[in-house]
């Protein structure tokens, strides 16, 4: 195992993330302190509570997951698809390390600043709402795996973009309408019963539930669908990156 | 257990054991492009070898594959006893790579970027053998600046500090002096003689024969995917080396007396030069009764030269031969 390999490249992408450090982490949380304003404040204070849950505390669980969700993507893709667009991927195609500490290096470093994200906003939300955490272990469990899994989808969309509108596409006509429909906002109990069943076929609902219920014990879905659709999510991805350096798909000639 | 591959087992140190073993390499490209055709090539512990060839001969496809950046078609490559693709740790822990291209992460440090590869290489850190190659390769005063900050020269130092910066003992230098000016490869030839003196052993591409004439120990030629020949470099020019005797005249003469005539002279346009052109390896070189025929003529000269024909005239004939 090539422990200093991997140290190696997990640092360099962290040195990036304080490097960057408005765009990488104040913005996210300037843009999250936004959305408490508007929808937990001032027009939460005007909305009924949804399972016993004020409307200002009911948000804070989606909104971090959908900070989560885009913030692993974009970093992620980001990290692997600069060295890719500059060429300096040479050197890590050269070295004595294997695709799986490549990918512990990259997803490893954008899964960190995810969880730190996650964090700071958590607090920020401390400030303008009131909440408590019911389930504080499975909060950090359901946390790291989707910074994990979605840093893993990152990195596929990283590889697989060769143009940085590419590496855009996928984040703003997929994910953000898949997390905002998925619940962050709102409960799918909510919705007529034919969305509903729709919505069961958004991955993002099954996040922003489980997610939700490590707060608040109450859940759109059971907890351990919540988990085994993140755990799947996940496996797919961990396949899709495997095949990927198998065949050496579009890093590799 | 039996090793299942004898080019595995390992070999006795010695100045021509191979340190580096093509066999049977190919490499076709998705869009169908014949990049190498069957090369079989071996270098030697601690030699200089050059490789040289025109535009798209395979000369980067080669290097690529054999550092891990491109897969092979078939064949197989055996990096200081280990196979680069089933044993690629050990093998690649070896080898340092200066490619073609200034590709490197422009807002990074000197410093940060030679300690990342390092560490990339599986290295544990020691600050001070990079203060060491910094220092050697005069970039220590910028340690801390931004790669996008330096000149194109310096950049290139940055390229070869990161493959050094593992402590490897196979160096590729793909064009290393490409794009640099007259000092800095100057410069240049005398670190890689230093790295030599060192053990490491160096494998060069380049346009400049001039480079390699000056440098090699070992010259091979790629022409369309084919290694169309490996040499001693002085062995190559001897055995393709013409000499050419030029005779500066005391005056100028309008044409040649026809029975001096033959292809081998030539008279210049100005009339005031005859170069005669003769094989060294021939045992008549045919000078002696030149001379006397000149001196039939009353042909006076006030000066004479020989030169020997230079490896690029080499080379260019040997491409132009095999096009």
């Amino acid at each position: 195992m090539n422990f200093y390999g991997i140290k190696a490249i997990y640092l360099f992408e962290m040195a990036r993330t304080w490097r960057t450090i408005m765009q990488s982490i104040a913005s996210p949380v300037l843009s999250t302190s936004l959305y408490f304003i508007v929808f937990g404040s001032a027009i939460g204070s005007r909305m009924a509570s949804i399972d016993g849950v004020s409307y200002g505390a009911f948000i804070v669980p989606g909104l971090i997951m959908l900070s989560i969700l885009t913030e692993s993507i974009s970093n992620a893709s980001f990290g692997i698809y600069m060295p890719k667009f500059t060429g300096t991927i040479y050197e890590v195609l050269s070295a004595p390390i294997s695709a799986v500490e490549t990918v512990i290096g990259y997803v490893g470093a954008a899964a960190t600043k995810s969880i730190i994200i996650g964090t700071i906003i958590l607090i920020t939300a401390r400030l303008f709402v009131d909440f408590s955490i019911a389930h504080p272990v499975w909060m950090i469990a359901f946390l790291v795996l989707t910074s994990v899994t979605f840093s893993l989808f990152g990195f596929i969309i990283g590889i697989w973009a060769d143009s940085f509108q590419k590496l855009q596409i996928v984040p703003l006509m997929i994910v953000t309408p898949l997390a905002f429909l998925g619940g962050s906002f709102y409960s799918i109990n909510m919705l007529p019963p034919f969305w509903q069943t729709i919505a069961l076929f958004n991955p993002v609902v099954y996040l922003v539930s489980g997610f939700r219920w490590s707060f608040y014990g109450v859940a759109d879905v059971g907890v351990g669908i919540s988990l085994g659709m993140t755990l799947v999510f996940m496996l797919l991805c961990l396949a899709a990156i495997g095949w990927i350096f198998r065949t050496g798909y579009k890093i590799k000639a | 257990m039996k090793p299942l591959d004898s080019l595995e087992m390992p070999r006795p140190a010695g100045a021509s054991d191979p340190i580096i073993t093509v066999s049977g390499l190919t490499k076709t490209y998705a869009s169908g492009f014949q990049a190498l055709k069957k090369v079989d090539l071996e270098i030697r512990k601690g030699e200089i070898f050059a490789l040289l060839g025109p535009n798209g001969a395979g000369k980067t496809t080669l290097i690529s594959i054999i550092c891990g950046i491109v897969n092979p078609s078939t064949g197989t490559v055996v990096a200081d006893g280990h196979d680069i693709i089933r044993d690629f740790r050990p093998a690649r822990t070896k080898i340092g790579l200066v490619p073609q291209e200034l590709t490197t992460d422009a807002f990074e440090s000197v410093w940060a970027t030679v300690t990342f590869s390092r560490g990339l290489f599986g290295k544990p850190p020691n600050p001070a053998y990079l203060e060491k190659i910094l220092k050697d390769l005069s970039l220590w005063e910028k340690r801390d600046s931004k790669i996008m900050t330096l000149s194109g020269g310096m950049k290139r130092r940055v390229m070869i500090a990161k493959a050094l910066s593992h402590e490897p003992t196979i160096l590729f230098l793909d064009e290393p002096t490409a794009g640099v000016d007259v000092e800095l490869r100057r410069d240049m030839w005398e670190m890689v003689r230093g790295l030599r003196e060192n053990g490491v052993t160096i494998i060069l591409t380049t346009h400049y024969i001039e480079e390699a004439e000056e440098m090699a120990d070992r010259i091979g030629v790629i022409n369309k995917g084919e290694i169309v020949l490996v040499e001693d470099k002085h062995v190559l020019m001897q055995k393709l080396g013409k000499k050419q005797l030029t005779l500066h005249l005391q005056s100028p003469l309008s044409s040649l007396p026809a029975e001096l005539q033959s292809a081998n002279l030539q008279l210049s346009s100005d009339g005031t030069e005859l170069v005669y052109t003769f094989d060294t390896q021939s045992q008549e070189t045919g000078i002696a009764g030149l001379l006397r025929r000149l001196n039939e003529h009353g042909i006076d000269f006030k000066d004479l030269q020989t030169s020997e024909s230079s490896l690029e005239e080499i080379f260019v004939s040997l491409v132009r031969g095999r096009a």
